[in-house]
């Protein structure tokens, strides 16, 4: 922005709206960015833990956004990464605690994949890339629209996994009530494994290539 | 015929570009190759068009497959009367393995060829022969007991997943039938492993185990006799017991050139070397059973011969070949005897080697150059 420009954005303005909304389809960190992927295979096998894996994320990668835009013209370059990891870690050691403590079952599936939150690349990638050179806000607003991009592709490959897989939706017994296993219906153990997953992403991508042309790389 | 023909000309025109049900012609263009020769000729150039195409090269493996078949059918209906100590005369066996064997092939096609026309209207290109043969193959290598509804989830898994994706027929990198295999045996292991579902209509009473379930649970004493194992006399899925019917169907293969014998050759020598090796090891019972067991008992055969072979994943060239081979008889083998959640070994093992089988070719050539490279740097 130049100096001259000085009246003061709205909160929700287009361009700050476009920082919620465009993660959710355009750039989408797992199905365009390609990130965090591997948190996307471990933990969809069931609607609950990846609702709370979502929901962690949404809550690390906001706080770390503003943290690290707040301290942003202060970090020398050279160390950045070993700041950003810093402050990533204690933000998911406290997720990590808080989940112990109050969704202990939760807690217990998602096992080691809370940790893991440190590693998980989008929000490196967001750090890096957004929160380093914008201003708190902007990058909260990034940071809600990174996890809900994320959040929303976990909810739709866990729902189907779980259906399939599991026969119910939210541990609710849908398939049983409604009485498919009388007509020799089984769950399928494949949904349940990682590949799977992969395979689920996959359709997503391909039927959001397939509305979106513009996403299609060249050849 | 001529009738037909004529017809046929007649409303060509109407499927053709600009006319009434263009968006319909790869529908027509496969129904009329279905039933006539392609008369397709070029007019450019001075090329001359083998009639050798797609559509011969899949008949040729669809009948070379019909002796196994046709044993498999009569083996569903005998294992079935087997176990009920039944004894019956030779049609009526064989009419109930065709009554069981039979809706599994209705259902392989309808469903295969419907996604296969599907893909091929929306994106514009011809339906393709390739699925003429994965549609034969499915109902060989499943149970004769499977439940139809999973037949179908495996057969739209493995059409869209396993070969769609990737541009259709000859772009697949996995073998589209051993795709809906790997699926159902994932999916549902609980019907596609064990000793419940390998006979139809299995009594209670009677034994389903196959040899591979027996050889894993240490029940080598009631390992059926060579015999037994060589004729197919045994349980197991639809098509691949009898090692004699695989035989037959590859002699017709390498008689009209369509496999590879480099490939079926090194695969059966893989798996007899890895016998050999578990042999002298020799750690457990299983270890020490005959090597050429390995190559009579569950799916060994027909993978070496329809499965390993199929021109689209395997290795294509000739080194690449022996590599690609000699590795699936290993593998299959070794899991076969080492990893105790498999009881066959073959298909994970063909799956595999599908994977790596580009980058053995890609070695392969490279090797190539480099030797042909210092061939030059020697004479300058």
């Amino acid at each position: 922005m130049s100096e001259e420009v000085k009246q003061r954005e709205p909160l929700f303005s287009p361009k700050n709206k476009k920082l919620i909304f465009n993660p959710l389809s355009r750039e989408n960190p797992i199905t365009v960015q390609v990130l965090g992927i591997c948190s996307a295979l471990a933990v969809t096998a069931k609607m609950e833990p990846a609702f709370v894996m979502s929901l962690s994320v949404m809550v690390v990668l906001a706080a770390a956004n503003v943290i690290i835009s707040l301290l942003r013209n202060t970090i020398p370059t050279r160390i950045r990464i070993i700041v950003q990891l810093v402050i990533i870690a204690s933000l998911v050691i406290l997720v990590d605690q808080v989940l112990k403590a109050f969704a202990y079952d939760v807690s217990k599936q998602l096992s080691v994949f809370v940790g893991l939150i440190i590693t998980n690349c989008i929000i490196m990638g967001r750090l890096e890339a957004f929160a380093m050179g914008n201003k708190p806000w902007p990058a909260f607003l990034d940071g809600i629209g990174n996890a809900l991009g994320y959040g929303w592709i976990l909810m739709t490959v866990a729902f189907f996994r779980e259906l399939f897989g599991s026969g119910t939706i939210w541990n609710y017994p849908v398939m049983e009530n409604l009485g498919l296993y009388d007509f020799g219906y089984k769950n399928n153990g494949f949904m349940i494994l990682p590949p799977m997953a992969l395979i689920v992403v996959g359709i997503i991508i391909w039927i959001q290539r397939s509305r979106d042309k513009e996403l299609v790389e060249e050849k | 015929m001529k009738a037909l023909r004529n017809y046929i000309d007649k409303i060509k025109p109407q499927f053709q570009k600009g006319g009434k049900f263009e968006k319909l012609e790869s529908t027509f263009e496969a129904f009329e190759s279905f039933l006539f020769v392609p008369d397709k000729v070029t007019f450019k150039g001075s090329h001359i068009r083998d009639a050798y195409d797609m559509k011969r090269t899949m008949i040729v493996v669809v009948v070379a497959l019909i002796p196994a078949l046709l044993f498999g059918m009569w083996n569903v209906g005998f294992q079935h009367y087997l176990s009920h100590g039944e004894s019956v005369g030779f049609w009526d066996i064989f009419l109930f393995g065709f009554l069981k064997v039979l809706p599994i092939i209705i259902v392989s096609y309808v469903v295969g060829l419907g996604i296969e026309f599907a893909f091929a209207q929306i994106r514009g290109h011809e339906v393709n022969e390739g699925y003429l043969v994965t549609g034969m193959l499915i109902p060989l290598i499943v149970p004769p007991d499977i439940p139809l509804w999973m037949l179908t989830i495996a057969i739209v898994f493995a059409v869209i997943i396993g070969k769609e994706v990737f541009g259709g027929t000859g772009m697949n990198i996995l073998n589209p039938a051993l795709t809906a295999r790997a699926f159902l045996f994932f999916a549902y292991p609980q019907d596609m492993s064990g000793d419940k579902v390998w006979i139809a209509d299995k009594a209670d009473a009677f034994s389903g185990a196959t040899p591979l379930g027996n050889a894993l649970t240490g029940h080598f004493d009631q390992l059926p006799s060579f015999n037994d194992m060589f004729y197919g006399l045994i349980p197991g899925s639809v098509g691949e017991t009898s090692t004699i019917a695989i035989l037959i169907g590859a002699a017709i293969l390498l008689f009209t050139g369509i496999a590879s014998w480099r490939v079926m050759l090194s695969v059966f020598v893989g798996g007899y070397l890895m016998g050999l090796i578990f042999n002298w090891a020799g750690a457990n019972e299983y270890m020490n059973i005959p090597p050429y067991y390995h190559l009579i008992m569950g799916g060994f055969a027909f993978g070496a011969v329809f499965m390993a072979t199929d021109p689209v994943t395997a290795a294509q060239t000739k080194k690449g070949m022996y590599i690609y081979g000699i590795l699936i008889g290993m593998m299959a083998v070794l899991i076969r005897v080492v990893n105790p959640a498999y009881p066959e070994g073959m298909m994970l093992a063909i799956l595999l080697m599908n994977v790596f089988a580009p980058l053995i070719d890609h070695y392969v050539i490279e090797a190539n150059i480099k030797r042909r490279l210092k061939r030059i740097k020697i004479k300058a």
